[in-house]
């Protein structure tokens, strides 16, 4: 008869050992919610969590599924958010503004300082770049360059390694 | 081909990242892409979008000068240098003498932006001066 409780009681205590084990939804909804950006609605059932309501853009929602995924216990992600429309451009005939040679080879300058295997040069509004730069930083280099209001980017003699 | 065709897939990138203020012109051969990210992945994004159409950028027919928005009123930022210092100098350019530093993945306070190259910032020894707004995550 002792063994018998003993071994109910055992069986009993190793039931709610598991039991405890076993993530809850609730858990994750709750953990996974409050990572999650404003618009964005997660249920949870059975470890598969379901993204739904809306977001400003793609990227938002590419991310809300990263976070969603990245919650220990959770199975799969399915992803109905919805994204705002995209942004029409408006396709415009009026004049670039160009910026004038001198203060153009001047931020130009600026903006290769830290590239020393890079040389620039200023003519008409066009920067010509020549040296070399690792392929790895060209992307850097040509976001700083972009922003300076050229009329155009010439890298033909650059030698990107 | 028209750029505009060459570069569908970009400025259709642009509207889906929700780009504001996304001016596309072409001129001279060149297309000019103009406008504000709401972040910094979407600004990224679309760069990794346009060297997909134009491997190394050498084909020098695109102008994309998108800034990011989000920070405009923010009052500091990380040094995001890929690992060395940030110089402050007493004015906005290079050429201008180095009056303090800021280390990588140090914050500075950010006192006001004189242009979208330039900074004026503070370090956290207290240093005042210009610094490179490329490598500062507002």
């Amino acid at each position: 008869m002792k063994m018998q409780k003993t071994f109910l009681a055992g069986t009993l205590m190793l039931l709610l050992a598991v039991q405890g084990c076993k993530p809850k939804d609730s858990d994750i909804q709750s953990a996974v919610q409050s990572k999650e950006i404003t618009g964005v609605i997660v249920s949870v059932n059975d470890g598969v969590v379901t993204l739904s309501g809306e977001v400003a853009d793609a990227s938002a929602k590419a991310n809300a599924e990263t976070i969603a995924g990245g919650q220990k216990h959770v199975k799969s992600v399915v992803n109905n958010i919805g994204v705002a429309a995209p942004v029409a451009p408006d396709v415009t005939d009026a004049p670039v503004t160009i910026a004038s040679d001198e203060p153009l080879m001047a931020s130009v300058r600026d903006a290769i300082k830290d590239y020393p295997g890079v040389t620039a040069t200023v003519s008409s509004g066009v920067i010509m770049l020549s040296g070399s730069i690792k392929k790895e930083r060209n992307m850097k280099l040509m976001m700083a360059l972009n922003g300076l209001h050229a009329k155009r980017i010439d890298n033909s003699k650059l030698t990107i390694n | 081909m028209a750029l505009t065709d060459k570069y569908k897939t970009l400025i259709d990138a642009a509207g889906t990242e929700r780009v504001s203020n996304l001016q596309v012109r072409e001129q001279d051969g060149v297309l000019y892409i103009d406008g504000t990210a709401p972040s910094g992945v979407a600004k990224d994004s679309l760069w990794a979008k346009y060297e997909q159409l134009d491997p190394n950028f050498s084909s020098g027919d695109v102008v994309m000068n998108i800034n990011t928005a989000g920070d405009e009123n923010a009052t500091k930022a990380k040094v995001v240098t890929e690992s060395s210092n940030l110089n402050i100098r007493k004015g906005p350019g290079t050429d201008q003498p180095i009056v303090g530093k800021a280390a990588h993945g140090e914050e500075v306070s950010i006192i006001s932006r004189t242009n979208d190259q330039w900074w004026l910032v503070r370090s956290v020894d207290g240093e005042e001066g210009y610094a490179y707004a490329q490598y500062l995550q507002a």
